[in-house]
């Protein structure tokens, strides 16, 4: 086995510039993708527990849909497939007057994904929440979104918070399929670098590292997140469901 | 079934029979498909008037206290409580009604992730809109009275379940309620932690409470208890005075089910 | 917009079926191979002297920081070299899955042997088991019993990850379908198909995970 070893290749421009552009797009997809996936997997999540049959059955349709087809899949769909069925108008934007669409695309594509899997966290959190505390907050004359606001996502959120770790944790990894649809993240400029250079063991260290950096960080922010938000359960209370992995 | 309109008892001399009684529950049933949970249950409830509700497990206790502040709802009869008719479920009189009739849990159902001081704040902030500074400084008063004035920035964790009740019980009356409703108060404690949450209930029953209490405790129910209602299978069996009620039964199994708990 | 032409589709269903086999070899090795060395992983973690234990949770951990794209690049580059010659995709891929779920079933392993209260390890052991005997007569069946719904929603992971053998050009079924597609430019049409497709079996899988789950706290 012969190679030419040459770590200062990874501080040579434009190499450099390319991790850190990298980096930058991973992170970028990542957050903004964790925004969507939020937002949309807490109202589908929530949308899962109501007494209100169509929401319920439209919330289960989209946790099955969204988690039962590979990401690869969903991109491609978002990015070739769906221009093709909107009207002729809309798709030109999509694929021409849309700045950056690829990162658009994968941005998207990434926060739907995810959406399903935290609205499954959020769903089990609630159903995790004991009946009694409901009924407590009803009983003190709080509505029913009060309740829910006040009351019981509160603790669901408590109760989530290390499964949405590993689920935050996952997006950064999952952001590295952008790649596919052309974005010019992490890992496909570590890929760039190889077959610029032929140095793939620098490049992919190089990526590996900030991989593991960026997880050590997010892992080290959410148990100081964590810490400020303990919620020591009482002797009596009863035990919390066992939370899929 | 001789469960019916009662004669105000004891600790009142005014004669309280010319008011309406502050809760009607009338002839009220329930099933859950074809399980008869409650039937025919009829109570009056007077201002001022301490009942204490007993009866073997899954005879309806729980569900029937329930019942009156439209926690559970029920399928036929009807419950007048404060003037509030609580069958028909309208969300803005149920919510007027909750304000007044406090409730406190067998497991306290303190919220777990908020302090001793947010859970008192909490309904009186955002139901009862009072400014927090107002709510808080009740809650102060409240847990002196409760006996737990240095827990105020404690998680409801932290605390024992005797504490943890009291503080229920102080949240409970954060809203300055005119009547409470107790679900098994005591039967979630340990032995050695009744006494100090009982202290506390004897204590309200005596400021002259309005209290319908689920619960096993004779020694409680002796002390300040009005009346004493047996249930059994969903039916309201007996009532009678807290002293009749212990010394001479009148039915079977009023009967039966005393010689069980105090032969323990 | 064109009218969409779904004649294309069964007309290369050949095709596609041997990308459909493919992935399903991709599977069956990442889920016997990740199974085996996770086991090994977890037992290390748990049981092992203090080193190798530390670099088993190190490999754990390091692995699951980074993303199935770039562990397949790296053996996609790495393999060859070892080797000294050239070796196709194939080889590498399949190393890279079973070295990558390797890592996650590890956890999974660990998580199942941590489920079994320590009244079974006592008892068992009361009755003169050694720990070795324990842990295989006693402790695993119990775990694997815990675990089995975990195990199922793990493969159907699993069977999406397989279509990222993309990025290093083997045919499974997900590459089969891109390439059909851009080859009749019937993307709208073999994408559909194949989103249909993989949406069937991994509802299927899901659904046996959440019976298994439903038994198993019945």
């Amino acid at each position: 086995m012969t190679y030419n070893w040459d770590w200062a290749i990874l501080v040579r421009e434009p190499f450099l510039g390319w991790l850190i552009a990298g980096t930058g797009l991973t992170l970028a997809i990542a957050g903004l993708g964790w925004a969507i996936a939020l937002t949309v997997g807490v109202i589908v999540g929530i949308g899962r527990t109501v007494a209100n049959r169509p929401i319920r059955a439209a919330s289960a349709i989209y946790v099955q849909v969204f988690r039962n087809i590979p990401l690869l899949v969903q991109m491609f769909l978002w990015y070739f497939v769906l221009p093709e069925l909107l009207p002729t108008a809309w798709g030109h934007w999509l694929k021409r007057d849309l700045p950056a669409p690829e990162f658009w695309t994968a941005v998207v594509a990434l926060g739907l994904f995810t959406a399903a899997r935290i609205a499954e966290q959020v769903r089990s959190g609630i159903r995790t929440v004991p009946q009694g505390q409901t009924q407590a907050a009803l009983a003190s004359g709080l509505r029913a979104t009060q309740t829910l606001r006040l009351v019981v996502l509160p603790q669901c959120f408590r109760i989530i918070l290390p499964p949405l770790t590993s689920e935050l944790l996952t997006t950064i990894k999952n952001s590295s399929l952008a790649l596919t649809i052309g974005v010019l993240e992490l890992t496909a400029q570590s890929r760039q670098i190889e077959s610029n250079t032929f140095h793939g063991f620098e490049a992919f260290t190089a990526a590996t590292a900030i991989y593991l950096a960026i997880a050590t960080l997010v892992r080290l922010a959410m148990r100081r997140f964590e810490a400020g938000r303990s919620m020591p359960q009482a002797k009596q209370a009863p035990p919390m469901a066992l939370r899929e992995a | 079934m001789n469960a019916t309109v009662s004669v105000a008892v004891a600790s009142s001399t005014e004669p309280v029979l010319a008011q309406a009684p502050l809760l009607r529950i009338d002839g009220v049933g329930k099933s859950y498909g074809t399980v008869q949970v409650l039937s025919g249950c009829t109570l009056d409830v007077q201002r001022g008037e301490v009942v204490v509700i007993c009866g073997p497990s899954g005879s309806g206790k729980s569900t029937l206290i329930k019942c009156v502040n439209g926690l559970v709802p029920f399928n036929a009869g009807r419950i007048l409580c404060d003037g509030v008719d609580v069958g028909l479920g309208r969300q803005v009189d149920l919510v007027r009604l909750r304000t007044r009739v406090g409730m406190v849990f067998q497991n306290f159902e303190l919220y777990p992730h908020l302090s001793v001081l947010e859970n008192l704040c909490l309904a009186p902030v955002h139901v009862l809109r009072r400014p927090r500074s107002e709510a808080a400084e009740r809650a102060h008063q409240l847990l002196v009275r409760v006996g737990l004035p240095d827990k105020a920035g404690s998680l409801p964790g932290q605390l024992s379940g005797g504490q943890q009740q009291r503080v229920a019980i102080a949240r409970a009356l954060a809203m300055d309620p005119i009547a409470l409703l107790f679900d098994e108060p005591t039967s979630a404690l340990d032995p050695e932690m009744v006494g100090e949450v009982l202290d506390v209930m004897v204590e309200l029953a005596r400021d002259g409470m309005t209290m319908m209490v689920v619960t096993h405790e004779m020694g409680f129910a002796r002390k300040v208890a009005d009346r004493v209602v047996f249930m059994d299978a969903g039916r309201i069996v007996e009532t009678g005075t807290a002293d009749g009620f212990f010394s001479e039964p009148t039915t079977e199994r009023a009967r039966g089910f005393l010689s069980r708990i105090l032969s323990h | 917009m064109d009218a969409f032409d779904w004649g294309a589709v069964p007309a290369a269903l050949p095709f596609l079926l041997d990308g459909m086999q493919l992935s399903l070899l991709l599977l069956a090795v990442g889920m016997l191979g990740g199974t085996a060395l996770g086991l090994l992983v977890a037992l290390l973690r748990l049981f092992g002297p203090r080193i190798p234990a530390a670099i088993a949770a190190a490999y754990v951990d390091g692995l699951r920081a980074i993303p199935l794209v770039l562990v397949l690049f790296w053996f996609y580059f790495l393999v060859p070299l070892a080797i000294g010659r050239p070796v196709g995709a194939l080889p590498s891929a399949l190393i890279a899955f079973v070295i990558f779920e390797a890592a996650y079933y590890s956890e999974i392993i660990r998580a199942g042997i941590g489920s079994v209260r320590s009244g079974q390890w006592q008892a068992a052991q009361a009755l003169g088991m050694t720990r070795g005997q324990t842990l295989r007569l006693v402790v695993l069946p119990q775990a694997l019993r815990a675990m089995l719904p975990i195990l199922v929603t793990q493969a159907v992971i699993l069977f999406q990850d397989t279509s990222l053998v993309y990025v290093i050009g083997l045919r499974d079924f997900m590459t089969a379908t891109s390439i059909s597609a851009e080859e009749g430019g019937r993307l709208v049409e073999f994408y559909a198909f194949a989103a249909l497709v993989y949406l069937i079996v991994c509802s299927a899988g899901t659904e046996l995970a959440h019976a298994l789950q439903r038994r198993r706290s019945a």
